[in-house]
């Protein structure tokens, strides 16, 4: 079937199997690798990508339910020139990251997370997060960034 | 020179990663990531049964799919081993390992355990013809309890008689020992169980193999933590040249020990890349990876201290039973070895004995896991300390002050044969309690019990040390282990001043390409931007060890540090040739060679490299080029050492454990980045938390695995942790140049003790002496309920 969706304001289509899944269509079928598959049962949350603006974990819905929506992953966060956003920087210059593997699920959760609670603090960041699962951290940087990009980007994304 | 007499001032500052813009803008390529044209995918068919044997097989129906290339049994790929899968630590002469091939032929051994490879053009298509593949199994009864098992009642391997692997001791004086427990004043025998854990590394492990269309050469990518161990594994055991392969590790998605291994998908996909002459993949779903990646930990202990009325020990006796699962991979049977001799932890005992018995159960095979094998260690001693303490009506806290290694007995040679390089355990663990606040805590804790409060305040400490930068190969070959413990490095100032260091460790997650670049931006005297540091591709870096047991820094640092001496100490030769000046009359500061004195005359490294280049003028018999290639073999281990406290909350109506603080003052050493030190800690910190409250790979009867996704095994998330409290001390390693002592395994050890002896702490008015793991909110429940009903 033809699934067809903006993902990262760009329009995209491809002819897919009807079962495929959005992380499948997204990293198969359009060559965005950067969403991550950690655990087929949207347990971990590496595979988190935005759907008109809210986290959605790919790897547990079809690619068909999202037709004619707008998808962010990870690679449309950064400027068109590499420059990062300020969560991503945020995440740079707290060491909230080491394998990395997570690291976009977990950016594009916290992105939603800063978007619907403008004023978080710790205790807020660690129960928002609690679908994204990180094995390198402890967290401890992770909550530091986001809070960190928060009061950087003054409630706006 | 030390790296405390630092050149450049980049050694010892937070800088910030390199590694980070890519995988931060998901640019970095994990295995799964990469294009491959015309790749064909594996699917594999594993035993649903613990102990099976294989009736029959049959494909018929799952070779009628639509894009099935083929579905193999062990039996069909037979001839395509040279020899079994692995192991590289033969811990004994007589020690029992049973043939293990890619695919099981006529038992299956473990759920989990493979059958059937089936390959197609799509993964979906495999995935449908797997779910077609009949397997015909006849159940046999499966050994699963590692006490039962190893008292052979029922016996896995026939032809060997026994479920056990081998016994290993480390025993130096017996009647030494057997006197200071006849003598003592008070002994205490405690018995510790470590659940299987499930390393659970976020990114599943992925393979792809790439024939090159001549020669017979093979590009293995894999995400493994050792492609230089895996392309001798992969040679040996597939029969192919190591010349003729290439194995490329791209960005690994963590590992923690489980990527340390030869995995039969590994195997099977350069097998049938071979066979096929077609690019073969494989990635593991979850519910494979918790099954089919290999498990850590798994011990039952028993540990007997022997000490005197003022709780000076005297004696400390250790008898380990070690879970191998069903086979023995890359390194299982030296896991328990790793701790063998640290069950006296940081302590002055002058007594020691250690055994151990490797045995066989029908589970996933154990291998390293973070720490392997010094978190047990550490826990038995750790545990058996506050027991100690307790019998004796000591303080926690005073129990390690009367017994620490004192500081002018370094190095140390400790009783069961170590000697223990540098450390100062007493200041370290007092800069712990102040942080901590104790006495605070301590009345805190007092006044909840004096008013009845349903919540208890625990508090539990921890000192670890561990035997890491692994490792002297000589002592490696007294272990039997079957590789050195060396590390290579190459280090190259090319004609325009940029730098390319060759590094045989391999990361995953640790950051080597920003720390090793800061190691000889700091000691060539050059940015550390114009550093590029190569690793992970046997066809970049040929010569190499890998990544484990904390020994990238102290070893493969190291090796990068007296390279780039080196490399200082042939520019110095060329600058004094074309400056007309003695060596000796030269100082090298800020990346340039001054004549001493006439600080004007100068020739900096950029210009010293380009001469090299063109070798017009260079000293007699002097080779062109500024290039440097070192083999560091570390003389001993390293010691890390570290106090860890825990403040927990005990619910005494739930059972429900709460973490309310966390304190680590670990001392690793002087650290590189102190930014990258904290990272490890912490999550070395939260895994240790997560053994100690959360995780373990949990069986049913019949031998299913029954967390085996991660909805079922709970690897905690943010919500369940709180932030750390760290700092440090410092006493310099005199291992190595670079006075480090390696950190990526410390938070790990010394954070499970720590908690499970917080629970103790607050429930030991009630009568509780021990607390399994994990401390379950139902198990905390019942030990509460049990004490209240002996009371």
């Amino acid at each position: 079937m033809r699934v067809e969706m903006k993902v990262n304001g760009v329009a995209r289509a491809a002819d897919v199997e009807d079962r495929t899944l959005l992380v499948h269509f997204l990293r198969d079928a359009l060559g965005l690798t950067g969403t991550n598959v950690g655990c087929d049962t949207s347990s971990c949350g590496a595979c988190t990508v935005l759907v008109n603006g809210e986290s959605v974990k790919s790897c547990t819905v079809l690619a068909a339910q999202f037709s004619g929506e707008e998808i962010t992953t990870i690679e449309g966060l950064a400027g068109a020139d590499g420059t990062l956003h300020p969560l991503q920087r945020a995440f740079q210059e707290n060491h909230a990251l080491q394998c990395g593997y997570c690291t976009p699920g977990m950016v594009m959760a916290s992105l939603s997370l800063i978007n619907e609670h403008p004023n978080l603090d710790e205790k807020a960041v660690r129960e928002g997060l609690e679908g994204n699962l990180c094995r390198c951290t402890g967290y401890h940087n992770i909550v530091k960034a986001v809070l960190a990009a928060q009061s950087e980007m003054g409630g706006k994304l | 020179m030390s790296a405390a007499e630092a050149k450049g001032g980049v050694i010892g500052t937070r800088k910030l990663r390199r590694e980070d813009p890519e995988l931060l803008a998901g640019k970095a390529r994990f295995a799964d990531d990469l294009v491959i044209p015309g790749a064909l995918y594996m699917v594999m068919v594993r035993s649903p049964f613990a102990h099976a044997r294989i009736r029959s097989i049959d494909v018929e129906s799952a070779l009628g799919v639509p894009g099935v290339v083929g579905a193999y049994t062990g039996a069909d790929l037979a001839g395509e081993w040279a020899g079994p899968m692995p192991c590289a630590w033969p811990v004994t002469p007589d020690m029992k390992n049973p043939p293990h091939f890619p695919l099981a032929t006529e038992v299956a051994r473990y759920a989990g355990d493979g059958v059937v490879a089936v390959v197609a053009t799509t993964k979906t298509a495999a995935v449908d013809a797997a779910a077609l593949v009949s397997v015909e199994y006849e159940e046999l009864s499966p050994v699963l309890d590692l006490e039962e098992a190893a008292s052979d009642s029922e016996v896995i391997y026939e032809d060997f008689g026994t479920n056990a692997s081998f016994v290993w001791s480390v025993e130096p004086d017996p009647d030494g020992v057997r006197q200071a427990f006849d003598q003592a004043a008070v002994v205490v025998s405690e018995r510790y169980v470590h659940p299987r854990l499930i390393p659970a590394a976020m990114e599943p492990r992925a393979i792809a193999v790439v024939p090159s269309p001549m020669g017979d050469e093979y590009v293995v990518y894999s995400s493994t933590q050792i492609p230089h161990i895996l392309r001798v594994m992969l040679a040996l055991t597939a029969g192919i040249s190591e010349t003729k392969l290439r194995v490329v590790a791209p960005s690994v998605g963590g590992a923690f020990g489980s990527k340390l291994d030869v995995y039969a998908e590994e195997l099977l996909c350069l097998a049938l890349a071979r066979r096929l002459k077609q690019p073969v993949r494989f990635t593991e779903e979850r519910g494979e990876a918790t099954m089919a990646t290999v498990h850590g930990r798994g011990q039952v202990q028993q540990i007997e201290l022997a000490a005197d009325q003022d709780g000076k020990v005297l004696a400390v006796r250790a008898n380990i039973l070690a879970d191998m699962g069903a086979y023995l991979q890359l390194v299982t049977p030296g896991v328990p070895l790793l701790g063998a001799f640290l069950y006296h932890g940081l302590y002055d005992i002058p007594n020691y004995s250690f055994t151990c018995k490797g045995v066989f159960t029908n589970k996933t095979p154990t291998d390293a896991y973070r720490g392997a094998g010094r978190p047990e260690a550490t826990f038995a001693i750790e545990r058996a300390m506050d027991t100690l303490a307790d019998k004796l009506g000591i303080d926690p806290a005073e129990i390690r002050r009367r017994n620490f290694i004192p500081a002018d007995k370094f190095p140390y040679s400790s009783a069961a044969g170590l000697s223990f390089d540098s450390g100062n355990y007493g200041p370290n663990l007092e800069k712990a309690l102040d942080l901590a606040g104790y006495s605070a805590l301590r009345e805190e804790q007092a006044r909840r019990v004096a008013a009845g409060d349903s919540h208890l305040l625990g508090i539990g400490i921890s000192c670890y040390v561990e035997m890491c930068g692994l490792a002297p190969s000589r002592v490696l070959g007294a272990l039997s282990y079957g590789a050195g413990g060396w590390e290579a490095a190459t280090v190259r100032v090319l004609p325009t001043a940029k730098v390319q260091v060759v590094t045989g460790s391999a990361p995953h997650g640790q950051g080597h390409e920003t720390s090793w670049s800061m190691i000889v931006a700091d000691r060539l005297g050059v940015p550390p931007e114009d550093v590029e540091v190569l690793h992970s591709d046997t066809s970049i870096s040929p010569l190499g060890m890998d990544t484990y047991g904390s020994r990238s820094l102290s070893v493969g640092g190291s090796a990068i540090f007296v390279a780039a001496d080196k490399v200082v100490e042939k520019a110095r030769k060329i600058a004094a040739h074309q400056l007309e000046v003695a060596e000796e009359d030269l100082e090298f500061a800020s990346g340039s060679f001054k004549v001493k004195g006439s600080p004007d005359r100068e020739m900096p490294l950029a210009g010293i490299a380009f001469e090299a280049f063109t070798a017009h003028n260079l000293p007699d018999g002097l080779e062109p080029n500024l290039e440097a290639s070192v083999t560091w073999d570390p003389p001993n281990f390293t010691f890390p050492n570290g106090s860890h406290i825990a403040v927990v909350d005990v619910d005494q109506e739930t059972g429900a454990v709460e973490l309310l603080r966390y304190i680590a003052v670990d001392d690793c050493g002087n650290q590189i980045n102190p930014m990258i030190v904290e990272g490890q800690i912490h999550g070395g910190i939260a895994q240790g938390v997560a053994q100690a409250l959360f995780e373990e790979a949990s069986y049913d009867s019949e031998g299913t695995l029954v967390t085996a996704s991660l909805a079922d095994y709970l690897v905690p998330s943010a919500a369940e942790l709180p932030s750390f409290e760290l700092a440090n001390t410092v006493t310099p390693s005199p291992t190595n140049p670079l006075g480090v002592k390696g950190i990526g395994e410390a938070g790990a050890i010394g954070s499970a003790p720590a908690v499970i002896n917080a629970i103790v702490d607050a429930l030991g008015h009630l009568g509780v002496t021990n607390c399994p793991m994990p401390a379950t909110p139902e198990r905390v429940w019942k030990l509460l309920q049990q004490a209240k009903a002996h009371k």
